[in-house]
């Protein structure tokens, strides 16, 4: 009983990690490589989640003062928030570079099997 | 106010970067190389004079980016190895961009050449901030620029082949940031810190009271692993020779020669600054690495003897030249750190030499890479020849030459460690045997007699490469004869670390 | 029906899709054959290699996932009010953010101006990511037949002739309000959610929605590769000069002379609005250089 409420109250770190592990694994496994991208972005994401997730105390507010009010009672943690902004962008910039990539590939062999391109790449190699 | 020394390795980061920024708006290939090496060549000055200085007073330093102090806001911390390495790090890449600027032309598109200079510039920038930072956080988003940047130069050769090896590269690149940020996001929620002091006191407290034990032995296990993969440890090294041995020769140089060592340091800083050594080896995350180190050691070169491919020969030697790194880093001592650091400053002067002068051979052989093609070639270009001669005894491990003295460096710091030391010692005289194997066929083959047919005289003599590959001769032989005053600023260090 | 649809879907994700070709287009150039010959025994051991390697990733991911599982459960818990994360770095942040930095918003305070270093690296990250794009896509003899020159212009004609009033008449409206939610959002970044990034987002989305409507020339005629060039490089040069100056009065005990002014005020918090103009320039620039690059290779 007190596992199961442990897992409960750790709800969103355990599909967080799930998550990176689904990531991580398709990450490496996946053949197409549009597949590869949407296996980064879920890893990363879920990164966030639990970065987010560590930020959050039970019953306080996002960190903007809108009414003057600064009592560090009142909100949650914002390094998290800021430190998943920055993730975010990073994230963003390696998908594009990576879609990049992909439609040069595509561009050039006509497919985005990577094992296709290993082998396709190594012949022009040879030729 | 500071003393104005203390502004240095400020003025120097942004320098890479402004610089960085700036460079695609210059159309000619040329002149955007040209600034690039300026830069490199003014980083390398400031940060030799603030070695000097802090070598000179015993002192290291912390400075803050911006208004707030340590816990708040970001800082660097440079002591007088850092500032060391840095002055290598810029040096070496100003070199290799020299070195390499004729195979550049031929490989990257005019149009394209600026970017590759932004490329370079925010390596450089990448390579001194994680030398110098003193915040993780930082350290993550500057190896991100790194694995950008890096990747970028890879496949600025723009043939199929190379980027499928991108690919490959940043697959692993993006598993091992995704493994150091899931352990930084979990070292922060254990200890509520970002910047390296704080994190060591309360690491320190919380290895004393015994409490979070587990995860703080998996997240060093995960930092060293991201870490790790980045930089080539053994079982994770398959991205590398394919990226390292296609791209253009001065980019090979930069990227065996110094991106690697940019996240080694990093990974020693954390061993260091944030877990302190102690910790890290009652964690026994050295014993992992310092298996990894041998085993690398040894399959690096047995990979290494099996390629034909001059380039991609040269890419598997580094595997297994990070092998020793990581060996001496688990030895788990001071000795063993300091040899590691001088094998980090060996290699980087070492290897960027024999990629430098194995693409000036292949460059008088209509860029062809086999050694069997490259029979004799060094008689048409004596200084490739003699460079890559030097470079590769002192990989074998000749007297007088750094790499020699890395492993003697390697020995003394294994002696002691009982399983270790002997390990330690059989894997260094294997490895050394296996690096005769295949480094002394090579000079062999280019130095043979030059076929009856009548060598190409209307091949240019290339000046920058001839300036480049004297300067890196000279200093492989400085390092290993004058070993003595970097290893004291390497203690100096290590005592204030 | 829908089955059709989702398998088509699924197989343009997969990138296998047959290409459609436009009905009234007469005929393109043949393209490439696809791999007329493929060694069978290269082939094979690929096959058995890459048996191998899924194997292998299986077993490390789900040790991975087991160590990370196992972990969990000796970390703070969830939403606790003393956990380590919460100390006095956190107590700055929100109680002094406001009178240090001026920004309502301690979250951009605490990443434009505690620990801007960081966000100006990632600031390069976008800016290097824009540059490898350019790299591999920006047209050259490398990337470019005259095959695909000749099927971009066919697919430009198209574009002209065939005008989509509806289309046209919706972004006419939404495209304005669009571009100034953006610039709302950037200009509050320090008093409300938001800041550069996100409402440059926005904005790059305005844009890319514009020239997907009205065709990639109609923005092509006031943004070409010289105004993104100039703009992002101004931007983000503005950004690193002022990031400079700051770092340096900061680490040297120098008094920054820039006022903070009254906190709440769109004019506040001194040097955070004018870096997250500039980022929010440089986010709409990049989102839209990203797509019409993987669109057309050039601006």
């Amino acid at each position: 009983m007190e596992l199961l409420e442990k897992i409960i109250s750790l709800r969103f770190e355990i599909a967080a990690f799930l998550l990176f592990g689904i990531g991580f694994m398709h990450l490496l496994v996946e053949k197409n490589l549009i597949k590869k991208i949407i296996a980064f972005n879920i890893m990363d994401s879920s990164v966030f989640l639990f970065l987010a997730s560590q930020g959050y105390i039970q019953g306080r507010t996002a960190p903007i003062a809108t009414d003057g009010v600064t009592d560090a009672a009142l909100y949650i943690n914002p390094v998290p928030a800021g430190l998943v902004l920055t993730g975010i962008v990073v994230s963003v910039s390696i998908s594009a570079f990576f879609l990049a990539l992909t439609q040069r590939f595509y561009h050039r062999y006509h497919t985005v099997n990577f094992d296709e391109i290993m082998i396709l790449a190594k012949e022009k190699d040879v030729d | 106010m500071l003393p104005f020394y203390y502004n240095i390795p400020f003025i120097c980061i942004f320098l890479c970067m402004i610089g960085g920024i700036v460079m695609p708006l210059q159309k000619s290939g040329k002149r955007s190389v040209r600034w690039t090496e300026v830069i490199c060549f003014v980083v390398f000055g400031l940060f030799a004079a603030l070695c000097l200085i802090l070598t000179a007073q015993g002192e290291s330093f912390s400075y803050k980016m911006g208004h707030f102090p340590a816990p708040w806001g970001n800082e660097l911390f440079v002591g007088p190895l850092d500032a060391m390495l840095c002055a290598l790090f810029a040096l070496v890449l100003g070199l290799s961009l020299l070195g390499g600027e004729v195979t550049m032309h031929a490989d990257i598109l005019p149009q394209k050449q600026s970017f590759y200079c932004t490329m370079m510039c925010m390596t450089l920038a990448s390579l001194l901030a994680l030398t110098t930072t003193n915040d993780m956080f930082t350290g993550y988003v500057f190896m991100e620029i790194s694995t950008l940047a890096a990747c970028a130069i890879v496949m600025a050769k723009d043939t199929g082949e190379m980027v499928a090896a991108t690919i490959r590269y940043l697959i692993l690149s993006l598993l091992g940031s995704g493994l150091f940020l899931i352990g930084l996001a979990m070292l922060y929620c254990i200890t509520g810190h970002l910047l390296m002091p704080q994190l060591l006191q309360r690491i320190l407290l919380l290895s004393e009271s015994g409490t979070y034990h587990i995860p703080l032995t998996v997240v060093c296990g995960l930092m060293a692993l991201g870490l790790g993969i980045k930089s080539s440890m053994f079982p994770f090294y398959a991205w590398l020779p394919p990226a390292h041995g296609g791209a253009t020769t001065g980019a090979s140089a930069v990227l065996s020669g110094l991106v690697l060592k940019g996240y080694i340091v990093f990974l020693i800083r954390i061993f260091y600054r944030v877990f302190s050594i102690s910790v890290v080896r009652s964690l026994n995350v050295t014993d992992i690495l310092f298996v990894f180190g041998i085993l690398g050691m040894i399959l690096g070169s047995v990979m290494a003897i099996r390629e034909e491919h001059s380039k991609r020969m040269l890419a598997y030697s580094s595997v297994a030249q990070i092998g020793y790194i990581f060996m001496g880093l688990g030895l788990g001592t001071d000795v063993g750190v300091m040899a590691a650091f001088f094998q980090i400053m060996a290699h980087a002067v070492t290897k960027p030499l024999l990629f430098l002068c194995v693409g000036r051979l292949s460059e008088l052989r209509h860029h062809e890479k086999d050694f069997a093609l490259l029979r004799g070639s060094a008689h048409e270009d004596k200084m490739a020849g003699v460079g890559f001669t030097v470079g590769g005894l002192s990989m074998v491990g000749i007297p007088l030459l750094t790499g020699f003295t890395a492993k003697l460096f390697f020995a003394d710091a294994a002696m002691g460690g009982s399983v270790k030391m002997w390990a330690a010692l059989l894997a260094l005289a294997l490895s050394s045997v296996l690096n005769a194997r295949y480094y002394i066929p090579a000079m062999f083959a280019i130095w043979a007699k030059p076929e009856a047919g009548q060598p190409d005289k209307n091949m240019q003599a290339n000046r920058g490469f001839t300036v480049a590959a004297v300067i890196l001769t000279a200093c492989v032989v400085l390092l290993g004869t004058a070993a003595v005053p970097v290893v004291r600023i390497i203690q100096l260090e290590l005592s204030m670390l | 029906m829908k089955k059709q649809h989702w398998k088509a879907f699924v197989d343009w994700v997969n990138g296998t899709a047959p290409e459609r070709a436009p009905a009234a287009m007469p005929e393109l150039p043949a393209k490439r054959e696809k791999s007329p010959r493929t060694k069978p025994d290269e082939a094979r051991r690929v096959r058995v290699f890459s048996r191998i390697y899924r194997i292998t990733s299986l077993v490390v991911c789900l040790s991975v996932v087991c160590v990370l599982l196992y972990t969990l459960f000796h970390l703070p818990l969830f939403g606790a009010e003393d956990n380590p994360a919460v100390n006095e770095v956190v107590e700055r942040y929100v109680e002094q953010g406001l009178a240090e930095t001026g920004a309502v918003n301690m979250v951009t305070g605490m990443i434009l101006d505690y620990r801007a270093f960081d966000t100006f690296g990632e600031s390069s990250v976008l800016f290097l990511a824009i540059s490898c794009v350019m790299m591999l896509l920006l047209k050259d003899q490398n990337n470019t037949t005259a095959a695909d020159t000749l099927q971009l212009q066919r697919e430009r004609e198209t574009e002209r002739e065939i005008s989509d009033p509806i289309l046209k008449k919706v972004v006419s409206v939404v495209f304005p309000c669009i571009l100034l939610f953006g610039i709302y959002v950037v200009l509050n970044g320090h008093l409300s959610p938001g800041g550069g990034f996100s409402g440059g987002a926005v904005m790059g989305a305005g844009l890319i929605l514009y020239s997907a409507a009205y065709g990639m020339d109609a923005v092509s005629r006031f943004f070409t590769l010289k105004t993104f060039r100039t703009l992002t490089t101004t931007a983000l040069l503005c950004y690193a000069l002022s990031k400079a100056y700051s770092f340096f009065t900061g680490a040297n005990d120098l008094p920054s002379g820039i006022p903070l002014g009254i906190p709440g005020a769109i004019l506040s918090s001194g040097l955070i609005l004018v870096l997250n103009i500039c980022v929010g320039l440089i986010v709409a620039c990049t989102m839209y250089g990203f797509y019409i690059l993987f669109t057309k290779g050039e601006f």
